[in-house]
């Protein structure tokens, strides 16, 4: 099986390593780049925990595969963080219990963190929209709405 | 890693794309979004030698465009792109109305028009939307181009009039005539899931508020999505009174035949259709009142 050679932005930092046709982006992240941070649930694109923003658009990194990656910008849920600092929206998580095991979390975050790019998000309707494209198994949709709409104030 | 084994090509030009679906075909599938496929190369559904990925063939085949009365959208343009297209959604709001429904931002950021048009899953929402409007399917292989209409295009469950060896390289729309209202409805049990059940129409009222001119297709209901060519002449040369409108309502149970599963149970589909196809046309008939 073919490799090819692959240049990628993962949160800044740049990495050329050679991936087979078959890794998908999610696998690349987590076994080439060792980026745990993102999580595979589903792996076909219903559970949203491995989603990450590639050129600036929240995508399934299970969907994509390495290859396509190549010469993109990709920001995952470790690039997120101000050195020690948690950021805003990962705060307003803490504040309102947004998360219970944490399994679901990243794929949150970074769907929400494309979404307030776009703009504010003021009603809960509008939240729970920006929410619908991932799941929570464990502790329900009230905190994260709750902390999505602290983190866009 | 969860694909089976393939061989990834990379074309950077249509010509490029062409030469290799001439030379591996059967044996060959085409990435543009993924958001179909990967699911089924993930879950072994589908196993392909050869994987063809369209996505670097060049810019101007992610560039839709409106000329005139016709919106032409290219193989790459993501389903995203085009909901935020201001001049395509004013245009043609029908697609617009759809999109939003289609699955998730997350999805509809990869995900391609003609990628969802080439998966012909009779449930979606994009298929059901084609089959209400003028369309013309631009068909490309090493062969030559060939153009067909959505009744050629859509034959049976995820199955085209693509060749093994073609690529859907765009779709033009014509713009539905001044003063027709178009209208989506779906039901799905949770947002973006799969719909249980949708429709689409256009109806074109004269000034009197009689329908002259209307088109309705089911999602779901059959192997290709279902125009409903008995409610159509049903409700044309009317105004869509309540009477009407519960006649329809009985015209679209009697001839849909959709299949149950474990989401919901096919009388359950039929009462939903039938359910949809009412809200729909007087949803049309308020939109047209403004």
């Amino acid at each position: 099986m073919a490799e090819h050679p692959i240049t990628v932005t993962v949160n800044d930092i740049e990495y050329q390593r050679s991936v087979p046709d078959r890794l998908t982006l999610a696998d690349f992240l987590r076994e080439k780049l060792r980026l745990t941070g993102t999580h595979l649930g589903c792996e076909h694109g219903v559970c949203g925990a491995c989603t990450v923003i590639v050129d600036g658009a929240a995508v399934r990194s299970c969907l994509m595969l390495a290859v396509q990656a190549d010469g993109c910008q990709v920001e995952t849920v470790e690039g997120l963080a101000e050195g020690p600092e948690l950021n805003p929206l990962q705060q307003a998580f803490q504040r309102n219990y947004a998360l219970q095991c944490g399994f679901c979390t990243a794929g949150f975050l970074m769907s929400v963190t494309a979404a307030l790019r776009d703009g504010p998000v003021t009603t809960d309707t509008e939240a729970r929209d920006v929410l619908s494209g991932n799941i929570c198994r464990c502790t329900g949709y009230t905190g994260l709405v709750k902390a999505v709409l602290e983190a866009s104030e | 890693m969860k694909p089976a084994p393939f061989t990834y090509h990379v074309p950077r030009s249509l010509p490029e794309a062409l030469d290799l679906l001439a030379e591996h075909g059967d044996d060959a599938k085409v990435l543009a979004g993924g958001q179909s496929l990967m699911p089924m190369l993930n879950f072994r559904l589908a196993q392909i030698e050869h994987l063809v990925d369209i996505n670097r063939i060049g810019a101007e085949h992610a560039t839709p465009r409106v000329d005139g009365a016709t919106i032409t959208i290219p193989a790459l343009a993501r389903q995203r792109q085009i909901e935020r297209n201001a001049e395509i959604v004013a245009a043609l709001p029908l697609l617009g109305a759809a999109l939003h429904q289609v699955a998730h931002p997350q999805i509809r950021n990869r995900g391609t028009i003609c990628g969802s048009l080439a998966h012909a899953d009779p449930a979606a929402e994009l298929p059901t939307v084609l089959s209400v409007v003028d369309a013309t399917f631009t068909l490309a292989s090493a062969r030559g181009v060939r153009t067909v209409d959505v009744a050629e295009f859509f034959q049976f469950y995820f199955t085209t009039a693509l060749e093994p060896d073609e690529l859907l390289l765009q779709v033009d729309i014509r713009k539905p005539a001044p003063g027709t209202v178009t209208v989506f409805r779906e039901f799905a049990t949770r947002r973006g899931d799969f719909a249980l059940g949708a429709i689409a129409a256009t109806c074109r009222f004269d000034a009197s508020g009689t329908v002259v001119d209307t088109r309705i297709a089911a999602a779901g209901v059959s192997a290709t999505p279902l125009r409903l060519t008995a409610v159509e002449q049903l409700v044309t040369g009317t105004d869509l009174n309540p009477e009407v409108l519960a006649a329809a309502a009985d015209a679209t149970s009697a001839s849909v035949e959709p299949t149950g599963d474990i989401h919901a149970s096919a009388d359950y589909r039929r009462r939903l259709t039938a359910t949809l196809l009412r809200r729909t046309l007087a949803a049309a008939k308020e939109e047209h009142h403004g």
